[in-house]
C-alpha cells in the first residue's frame, strides 16, 4: 500500500528529527487527521453562520451580530447549546442503527474532504482515481439518511428518507456525468493532475460552451444531491416536520446539520478543482507565493457556496415529480448530448489555451 | 504494517459476515453485509487497486445496498423480526458450512501460489484500453456483451413498469396524472 500523503510526508520529515521512524509515522497520521478533523468541525460551523448572515442580507435582516464580533462565535454557542442537549429518543425505535445513522453521513463527508488539492503541497490523499473516489464516496452518505428515517419509527422520517434517497441517487447521475466530461478534457482522473492541466487556462475556459453547460448541470445535480432548498424535499418543512431528522436531538441532529453543510462545501470544492482551477490563482498573479493556494482555493470556493445560498434563498420548492422530471427528461439527455460535443471538441482540438 | 491492516480487516469481515447471517433484523443484516462489502473494498484499497475498491464501493455498497436498503423499507416494518429455523435445519446448515470451509481451506493451503512483484499501481487509462482493445487479452467481446444485457435489462423494466398502460395505449394527459400519482406516494 503506497499512499501519496503529501503533507505527511512534510510532518513526517519534521518528526523524524524528534524520534524514531514507525513513531514519527504513527504521530504524522494522527496529526493529519487531528487537522482535518478540525477543518471539518470549523469549516462545518463558519458555514453555517455564514449562511445565516446571507439569509438576513437577502431578506433585508441584520442576521446573528451579538455573540463576538459581527456574531463570529455565534454558533460556536450554537455547538455548546446541542452538545449540553439531553439526547432523545422514540419508543420502540430501532436503537442501534438509530444510532449508527448520523456517522455514516459524517464519516462520507470526512473522507470526501482528505481529496481535495487545497494547495500543492496541502493534500492528504492523492489517489490516482480522485474524483471517481469523491462520486463512490458520496453514494455512501445516503445510507445513513435512510437508515435514520427508517429506524426512527416516525411516518414523517421514513417518507422524508425515501424522498432523500430517490433524489440522492437520481442526481448522482448527472453530478458523474458532468464531471465525466471534464475528465474528456483532463484525461486523468487524479485531481492534482487535473489542477496541472489547468495551467493553461482554467478548463471553463479551456471547454467553452460544452464546459459552461457541464458546470450548470453539475451545479444544479449537486444542490440537488445535497439535499438544499429549492430540492429540499427531503425535509420540507411544511410537509413533513424536518424529515428524515425529525426524531433526532442534541448531537446526533447536529451530526445530520454540519453534514449538509460541508457536502455544500465539499461540491463548491470539486466545482473548483474541476472547473475553476483549485488553488492556481487568475492569470498566474502569485504564482511565486505557494502558500497564497489555499486562499485562492478558498475564495473560489466560497463564492461557489454563496451561488448556492443564492438559490436557496431565490427559487421555490419544487415537487417531487417536477424534481424527477428534471432529471430524467431534462439533465440526463442533455448531459449525454453534451459529452458527445466535448469529445467532439477534444478531437478536433478547438480547446481555448492561453 | 499492512499485516495488521489486513487481519484488522479480515476479522471485520468474518464478524460483520457472520452478525449479517445470524441478525433477526432484516434492516440490521443489510447494514452488516454493507460492513462487509466496505471490508473488500479495503483490501482492494490495501493491495493497491485503487480502481477497483472503488467500483466496489459505487456498485455494490452505494447502488446495491441503497436497493435492498430501499425494497426492506417499502415491505419491513420496524417491530417485525425473521423467524428462528428449526434445529434440525440449524445443525443441517451448521455441517454444510463447516464443509464449505474445509473444501475452501484445503485449495488454499494445498494451491502453489506464484508470488508476482507487482510495484505498478494500474491506472484507468490502461483500463480503458484493455476493456476496448480488439486484440488478444482485449475485453471487447465481455463488455459489449454485458452493455446489450444491460439494455435489456433497462428495457425490460420500462416495460414492467409502464405495465398496463401499454396494452391499454392510453392517452398522453392520463399517463402524466399516473406518474404523478406514483412519485407522490414516494
Amino acid at each position: 500500500m503506497r499512499i501519496a500523503l503529501n503533507i505527511t510526508e512534510n510532518i513526517q520529515e519534521w518528526l523524524l528529527g524528534m524520534m524514531s521512524e514507525t513513531a514519527a509515522n504513527y504521530m504524522a497520521m494522527v496529526i493529519v487527521a487531528l487537522i482535518y478533523l478540525g477543518i471539518f468541525s470549523v469549516a462545518g460551523l463558519f458555514l453555517v453562520l455564514i449562511e445565516r448572515r446571507v439569509a438576513a442580507w437577502f431578506q433585508l435582516r441584520i442576521g446573528p451580530n451579538r455573540v463576538g464580533f459581527q456574531g463570529l462565535l455565534q454558533t460556536m454557542a450554537d455547538a455548546l447549546k446541542l452538545v449540553s442537549k439531553e439526547l432523545t429518543g422514540t419508543d420502540r425505535a430501532d436503537k442501534f442503527l438509530y444510532n449508527l445513522a448520523p456517522y455514516f453521513v459524517i464519516i462520507s463527508s470526512l473522507m470526501a474532504l482528505g481529496v481535495l488539492p487545497f494547495t500543492k503541497e496541502f493534500q492528504a490523499f492523492d489517489i490516482n482515481i480522485g474524483v471517481f473516489f469523491l462520486i463512490a464516496i458520496s453514494s455512501i452518505g445516503v445510507i445513513g439518511i435512510l437508515l435514520g428515517g427508517w429506524a426512527s419509527n416516525n411516518k414523517f422520517a421514513l417518507i422524508g428518507a425515501m424522498r432523500s434517497g430517490v433524489q440522492t441517487i437520481s442526481y448522482e447521475l448527472s453530478v458523474g456525468l458532468s464531471l465525466l466530461t471534464m475528465i474528456l478534457l483532463t484525461g486523468s482522473l487524479q485531481l492534482s493532475e487535473i489542477v496541472e492541466v489547468q495551467k493553461s487556462g482554467w478548463l471553463i475556459v479551456q471547454g467553452h460552451i460544452p464546459a459552461i453547460i457541464a458546470f450548470m448541470i453539475f451545479m444544479i445535480a449537486g444542490t440537488a444531491e445535497t439535499n438544499r432548498a429549492p430540492f429540499d424535499m427531503v425535509e420540507a418543512e411544511s410537509e413533513l416536520g424536518a424529515g428524515f431528522h425529525t426524531e433526532y436531538s442534541g448531537m446526533k441532529f447536529a451530526y445530520f446539520f454540519l453534514a449538509e453543510f460541508i457536502n455544500m462545501f465539499l461540491i463548491a470544492a470539486i466545482g473548483t478543482t474541476v472547473f475553476f482551477g483549485a488553488w492556481l490563482s487568475p492569470f498566474g498573479i502569485t504564482e511565486s507565493v505557494p502558500w497564497l493556494g489555499a486562499f485562492w482555493f478558498l475564495a473560489k470556493t466560497l463564492i461557489l457556496v454563496f451561488l448556492m445560498m443564492w438559490f436557496r434563498w431565490t427559487f421555490p420548492r419544487l415537487r417531487v415529480d417536477q424534481l424527477l422530471t428534471l432529471e430524467w427528461k431534462y439533465l440526463l439527455p442533455i448531459n449525454l448530448v453534451n459529452i458527445v460535443i466535448m469529445a467532439f471538441i477534444v478531437w478536433q482540438n478547438l480547446i481555448i489555451q492561453i | 504494517m499492512e499485516r495488521i491492516i489486513f487481519y484488522i480487516l479480515a476479522l471485520t469481515m468474518i464478524v460483520f459476515a457472520m452478525a449479517a447471517v445470524r441478525s433477526r433484523k432484516m434492516l440490521r443484516s443489510v447494514i452488516f453485509l454493507l460492513f462487509v462489502l466496505a471490508g473488500i473494498a479495503g483490501i482492494f484499497f490495501l493491495i493497491d487497486y485503487n480502481f477497483l475498491a472503488a467500483v466496489q464501493l459505487t456498485v455494490y455498497a452505494g447502488g446495491i445496498i441503497v436497493l435492498i436498503i430501499f425494497s426492506v423499507l417499502l415491505v419491513h416494518h420496524i417491530e417485525l423480526e425473521l423467524e428462528v429455523a428449526k434445529p434440525l435445519k440449524q445443525v443441517i446448515t451448521g455441517i454444510a458450512c463447516l464443509l464449505g470451509i474445509g473444501v475452501v481451506l484445503n485449495t488454499i493451503y494445498t494451491h502453489d501460489f506464484k508470488v508476482v512483484e507487482n510495484d505498478l499501481t494500474t491506472s484507468t487509462a490502461d483500463i480503458g484500453s484493455k476493456l476496448l482493445s480488439v486484440e488478444a487479452g482485449g475485453f471487447i467481446l465481455p463488455f459489449e456483451v454485458i452493455s446489450v444485457v444491460l439494455l435489456a435489462a433497462m428495457i425490460g423494466a420500462i416495460i414492467i413498469a409502464k405495465g398496463k398502460k401499454l396494452e391499454k395505449g392510453s392517452s398522453e394527459t392520463e399517463d402524466r396524472s399516473q406518474i404523478n400519482t406514483g412519485s407522490n406516494e414516494i
